[in-house]
């Protein structure tokens, strides 16, 4: 305890006081140097690491294309903000759809989006699995309260999955839409064009999977596997795999004559299995991605 | 508590913090008497001594060799997980499910909680569960254990210590307060961009989905930091930057899980300083320093173990706090 009573003792000798708050003697030329040195290197790295960290918000600036995300995803902001990128809902998906976003996405890397056209989202999975798996409610059944919704994206009922159809219950558990599908390039559409369509409908290396009914309830195969042969193309709503989202209605073309088309409805919730399917190149029939439905 | 101890204990947090250890003002008289012997003990004995242990290490590699182990079976399991769909470990480092149980990283789930500003049951949940994990393995423990980071930047530093030995680069060092610095800006972005600013940059997450997912630019970023880190700063990332480790030293701080540092029989070589990650948690080494006869390391302390295969005389162990008197 010796040495815990030193400082006691110098402190009763008023003299002593000062003495203890000497200023220590002034560092060295070199020393000082050394210091400075770290202290730039110091500030030098705090603006490279936070530098690197804003760089996030670029793709942010300068609005890139809206990524299609996986069913019941919050709105953009939310959803980028909630997400914590770990990838789950990737693993539980039966037929791959969802990948992660790269460094390009800024603060969205890592997040899971889907490129419809490589492979949609055609609700194999029956349960919207990539919601259960979701660990922070990125992806939610049920918003909560606080956050709004915007108008239009609220589907008017909970969509019914034909896959389902004769299920006790046949609906799918989703309340907002991914987004809307649009005839984005009506002049390539085959069925627009009165053509029909015949055999591999993304041709033999496309690597995509659908469920078919037909096939196997349980097992997604790749579409290569599975040709199609119609007298005028309807491929997009043969695999749409909601009820009453799409149809073949007939329209007049501006020359009078008749001609039958796709038509979208309210019930699409934007999964992009038309946009999957569609032979033409590139796709005839698009998912907007975040669209509302307009009325 | 030995008090002396507890205000050690105390210190030990702001020296985490970034503060740089300090004399100690205080030493226990039964530390004291064993300073005082060293410095009265005839040196060539104590030389003699040194050189007789020395002649009897053998460079051991067992905890290095046990903690690669874990940690590579800990990522690989994510990734044939995923692989072969056998469903253990389900997830990324940032978020996980083993065997259905939530699981989910501390700094990622703050991240998450102050952007989004709404907490869902499961991320309570898994959070907690890491949370209580940690704290029974050692807090920093995931550092050096878990984080595929560290293990790229353990080979970094090989390569960097390499190139000082050839006097080809000179280690740089930084102001560690800055660590403390960016955690706080860090949660201060999140709350204020409503993005998780740091889950864009982070290198456990990036190298973390790498590894499950396959590659990606964000490699990119990583490989900068290595590269940094080899010929500039020695383990930049871990010692000065990464708001990750402070979070989970934090979580140390309350654990039972430590080095502890025996007194009488250390040589005070310093070697375990030269090995160490963070070498401001073994000042208690240096001649004259240690407050007691035994001394727990603090909590910025990675438990990696290096530092122990390198003691040649033993006196830095693993320690598990209680379980010698349980036992």
């Amino acid at each position: 305890m010796s040495e815990a009573e030193k400082p006691d003792n110098e402190d009763a000798s008023p003299a002593a006081r000062p003495a203890g708050k000497v200023k220590p003697p002034p560092l060295s030329l070199s020393k000082r140097q050394a210091l400075r040195r770290k202290f730039l290197r110091t500030v030098l790295l705090t603006g490279g690491v936070l530098g690197a960290a804003l760089s996030g918000y670029l793709p942010m600036v300068y609005a890139r294309k809206q990524r299609l995300r996986p069913p019941g995803a919050l709105d953009e902001k939310d959803f980028l903000a909630s997400c914590i990128k770990c990838g789950q809902c990737v693993q539980v998906c039966p037929v791959q759809a969802i990948k992660l976003a790269d460094l390009v996405d800024g603060f969205g890397v890592g997040a899971p989006y889907i490129e419809a056209r490589e492979q949609a989202c055609d609700f194999s999975c029956d349960a919207v699995q990539c919601i259960l798996a979701c660990p922070t409610g990125a992806l939610v059944y049920q918003k909560p309260a606080f956050l709004p919704v915007r108008k239009g994206a609220e589907l008017a009922e909970k969509p019914l999955l034909l896959a389902k159809e004769k299920d006790p219950e046949p609906t799918l558990n989703l309340k907002e839409r991914m987004g809307v599908a649009r005839l984005t390039r009506p002049e390539s559409c085959l069925a627009l064009r009165g053509r029909g369509f015949k055999g591999q409908a993304r041709g033999p290396d496309y690597k995509g999977k659908l469920r078919y009914m037909a096939v196997d309830r349980w097992k997604p195969i790749p579409v290569r596997e599975h040709p199609y042969e119609a007298e005028v193309c309807n491929l997009c709503v043969q695999a749409c795999p909601i009820k009453w989202a799409i149809s073949m209605e007939t329209v007049f073309a501006p020359d009078g004559s008749q001609r039958l088309s796709p038509v979208v409805h309210e019930a699409c919730v934007g999964c992009g299995a038309c946009e999957m399917i569609c032979p033409t190149e590139p796709a005839s029939i698009e998912i907007v991605p975040r669209e509302v439905w307009r009325t | 508590m030995n008090p002396i101890l507890k205000k050690r204990f105390f210190e030990q947090i702001l020296v985490m913090f970034g503060r740089e250890p300090k004399k100690p003002a205080q030493i226990s008289p039964p530390a004291q008497e064993i300073h005082l012997f060293k410095r009265t003990t005839n040196k060539e004995k104590l030389q003699a001594a040194a050189a007789h242990a020395e002649a009897h290490m053998s460079t051991s590699h067992k905890w290095r060799n046990r903690r690669w182990a874990v940690l590579i079976a800990v990522n690989l399991l994510f990734v044939v997980s995923f692989y072969f769909d056998i469903q253990v470990l389900e997830g990324a480092l940032t978020a996980s499910r083993f065997v259905g149980f939530h699981l989910i990283d501390l700094n990622s789930a703050l991240q998450v909680m102050l952007a989004h500003k709404h907490i869902i049951t499961n991320l309570v949940i898994g959070t907690a569960t890491i949370f209580v994990g940690w704290l029974l393995l050692g807090g920093r423990s995931f550092c050096s254990w878990a984080c595929p980071y560290h293990l790229l930047a353990e080979w970094a530093e090989k390569l960097h210590l390499w190139l000082v030995k050839k006097k080809l680069v000179v280690d740089q060092p930084i102001d560690r307060r800055l660590r403390t610095v960016f955690w706080i800006v860090f949660a201060l972005l999140a709350v204020a961009t409503g993005y998780t600013v740091y889950e864009a940059i982070s290198p456990t997450g990036i190298v973390s989905r790498a590894l499950i997912y396959g590659p990606g630019l964000a490699l990119l970023w990583v490989l900068a930091l290595l590269v940094f880190e080899v010929f500039f700063v020695r383990r930049a990332w871990c010692r000065y930057a990464c708001p990750i480790g402070l979070t989970y030293g934090v979580v140390g701080i309350l654990s039972p899980v430590r080095i502890k540092y025996t007194l009488e029989g250390c040589f005070h070589e310093g070697n375990c300083r030269k090995v160490c990650l963070v070498p401001h948690v073994l000042d208690t080494v240096i001649k004259g320093r240690a407050v007691h006869t035994e001394v727990p390391i603090g909590p910025d302390c990675t438990r990696c173990g290096l530092c122990v295969d390198v003691c040649p005389t033993g006196s830095l162990t693993y320690d598990v706090k209680g379980l010698s008197k349980l036992l």
